[in-house]
């Protein structure tokens, strides 16, 4: 009796003892951020103070009204969005296709899908700067005397970047789907089209229920990836479709970099993920298992 | 009833969007690969060069070199994330007042954008600055700079894509762990089985699947980091993995062709290292099934 509750209160302040340890060695770089964000720039060049002296909003305000971070942010927004709700469609059908038919090479077809992450970006960006700004252009559309377009091109544009992340998102996504729809039983689809279903039937009443789960996390880490890319969005957009992390380099600048207002924006891009995260917290860990476990 | 023209038809868009911006980049990286273009040399545009740019790399101990530090940082920062990552897991498939607030907390490094996290990082470590080289200085006497030491700036380089990436560990291993059956656990435990023995006889055959596709996600995605350690240490010594060196290469240098080449051969390490792995885990997969 004695040595098991020792034990318990031995575990009790292990427990404890990681979490706060762990707690923080997490949260002091992101305190430490905060810190920086609410001071002025004389305040930081003098000693390293790890304590918050006062709150000093003003690296925030000069953000915020910023017109040019406004747009930034809006542009992260309809992208990291675009391009979730895209593949969280295309990988759907793409992994019920792979999971289902008996299609020739399939093994193939998924570790090819899966390369596509693996490219070191750098060189690719001079074939996709090519393709963005002259293989995809448009010289000008008339009808009835009145242009539409006029000198249109993929480069600087949302959609572009919205087409561009599933390179990157795709493959990422069908893999975690993959285990997902494996993991429902082909009789489930059989007994649908026996009931008279056709294949969106099927997909829309037996699949999407029961891969809700995958497809959230699916969601959720395709936006997080899409609004945290930047090497692209630095190289392929210049004005309209900047978005918000091409912002937090231009922070970091030859003359100086304004390190109170580039804390300021970190913080504020890391609020709209942290929310969701924390929304979705259940679904992430019940979505991750990459289908490998199975009873 | 289940017609292989159909699926092809649901796999196309995902194909065609894939082959546009992905494969055919590639063949043009490739193609490159075999020229030499350098928009400051003296003749203009591509001029075809065979396998010149594959023999001048395997000479170019620059890159040999960043291979190697990119190899030490993935081996390093992916060993640590998997030790880290199963050990919070395990914790947290028990149940203690102030779970979920830890998980929260715990996930919050992974939403942080990697340009972000370089910021935070260099704000952390730079002399003059950050409180980390300050503090280190006053306590221990210790001459912490990660622009003049090489180890050190690897070492934080790797500190901090641990702080990063972890959480990601966890949370796939936490997955992995909760669709372990009881059953076999408690019948190990019933056959008088210890920690150590039921975690490598039952918990580990039942992870490794998990286990593996979280080394391949992870190797896939260490292999190609630029952006954090770019932000962390400029390219500095001890931080110039291939991912750097390639943008060195192709952008202030403009050797395209050489660049390209590079990519190339690193495209192709990281694809066989990864499809062994790839094997490993469908090969366990069908002998589950057989």
């Amino acid at each position: 009796m004695t040595t098991s509750t020792q034990q318990r209160i031995g575990r009790f302040f292990t427990t404890y003892g990681i979490w706060i340890f762990m707690t923080v060695l997490t949260l002091l770089p992101i305190w430490w951020m905060f810190v920086v964000s609410m001071r002025t720039r004389v305040e930081l060049f003098a000693r390293p103070n790890l304590a918050l002296s006062r709150l000093w909003l003003e690296n925030y305000s000069n953000v915020l009204t910023d017109s040019t971070f406004q747009r930034y942010m809006t542009n992260s927004l309809v992208v990291s969005t675009g391009n979730a709700l895209l593949v969280m469609v295309l990988a759907l059908l793409a992994t019920y296709a792979l999971s289902r038919y008996k299609l020739a090479g399939r093994d193939n077809i998924f570790f090819w899908l899966i390369t596509n992450r693996m490219a070191p970006p750098a060189a690719f960006l001079l074939p996709l700067f090519i393709m963005f700004t002259r293989t995809f252009r448009i010289e000008e559309i008339t009808i009835f005397d009145v242009t539409l377009v006029q000198g249109w091109t993929l480069y600087d544009t949302q959609i572009g970047l919205i087409l561009l992340y599933c390179v990157f998102n795709l493959p990422f996504a069908i893999w975690l789907l993959k285990g997902v729809i494996d993991g429902i039983p082909i009789e489930l689809d059989d007994a649908a089209m026996i009931d008279g279903a056709g294949l969106l039937g099927v997909l829309r009443y037996v699949i999407l229920p029961l891969s809700a789960p995958g497809l959230a996390v699916t969601a959720i880490l395709s936006w997080i990836f899409a609004w945290n890319e930047y090497l692209f969005a630095a190289n392929l957009t210049s004005v309209n479709a900047r978005t918000i992390t091409t912002a937090l380099a231009e922070f970091v600048t030859v003359t100086g970099t304004n390190w109170g207002e580039l804390a300021a924006m970190s913080m504020i891009t890391l609020i709209p993920s942290a929310i969701i995260v924390i929304l979705a917290q259940r679904y992430i860990v019940m979505g991750l298992t990459f289908g490998a476990v199975k009873e | 009833m289940r017609n292989p023209r159909t699926g092809w038809l649901l796999l196309s868009p995902t194909l065609i969007i894939l082959i546009i911006f992905g494969f055919a980049p590639f063949l043009y990286v490739l193609f490159v690969g075999f020229n030499q273009w350098n928009v400051f040399s003296a003749e203009d545009g591509l001029i075809f060069n065979g396998l010149d740019n594959f023999r001048r790399l395997v000479f170019d101990e620059d890159f040999l070199h960043s291979v190697g530090l990119t190899l030490r940082f993935a081996i390093f920062a992916i060993g640590s994330q998997i030790v880290l990552g199963f050990l919070l897991a395990q914790m947290l498939t028990r149940n203690f007042p102030g779970k979920s607030i830890f998980r929260v907390i715990h996930t919050l490094p992974l939403m942080v954008a990697p340009i972000a996290v370089g910021a935070i990082w260099r704000l952390l470590v730079i002399p003059g600055f950050g409180p980390v080289p300050f503090f280190l200085d006053r306590w221990f006497d210790f001459d912490y700079r990660i622009g003049t030491y090489p180890d050190q700036a690897m070492l934080t380089s790797v500190i901090m894509d641990v702080w990063h990436w972890t959480p990601f560990v966890t949370l796939t291993m936490l997955a992995g762990l909760s669709a372990i059956p009881r059953e076999p656990v408690e019948q190990a435990k019933v056959d008088g089985a210890n920690r150590l023995q039921v975690f490598w006889y039952v918990t580990l055959p039942f992870l490794r699947p998990v286990l593996l596709t979280t080394v391949f996600i992870r190797i896939m995605d260490a292999i190609r980091t630029v952006d954090e350690v770019w932000m962390l240490a400029g390219g500095g010594p001890g931080t110039r993995f291939t991912g750097i060196y390639i943008w060195r290469v192709v952008f202030p240098r403009t050797d395209y062709g050489y660049g390209s080449s590079i990519s190339i051969i690193t495209l192709y390490l990281t694809i066989v290292l990864c499809w062994l792995l790839f094997i490993a885990i469908s090969g366990k997969s069908k002998d589950e099934v057989e």
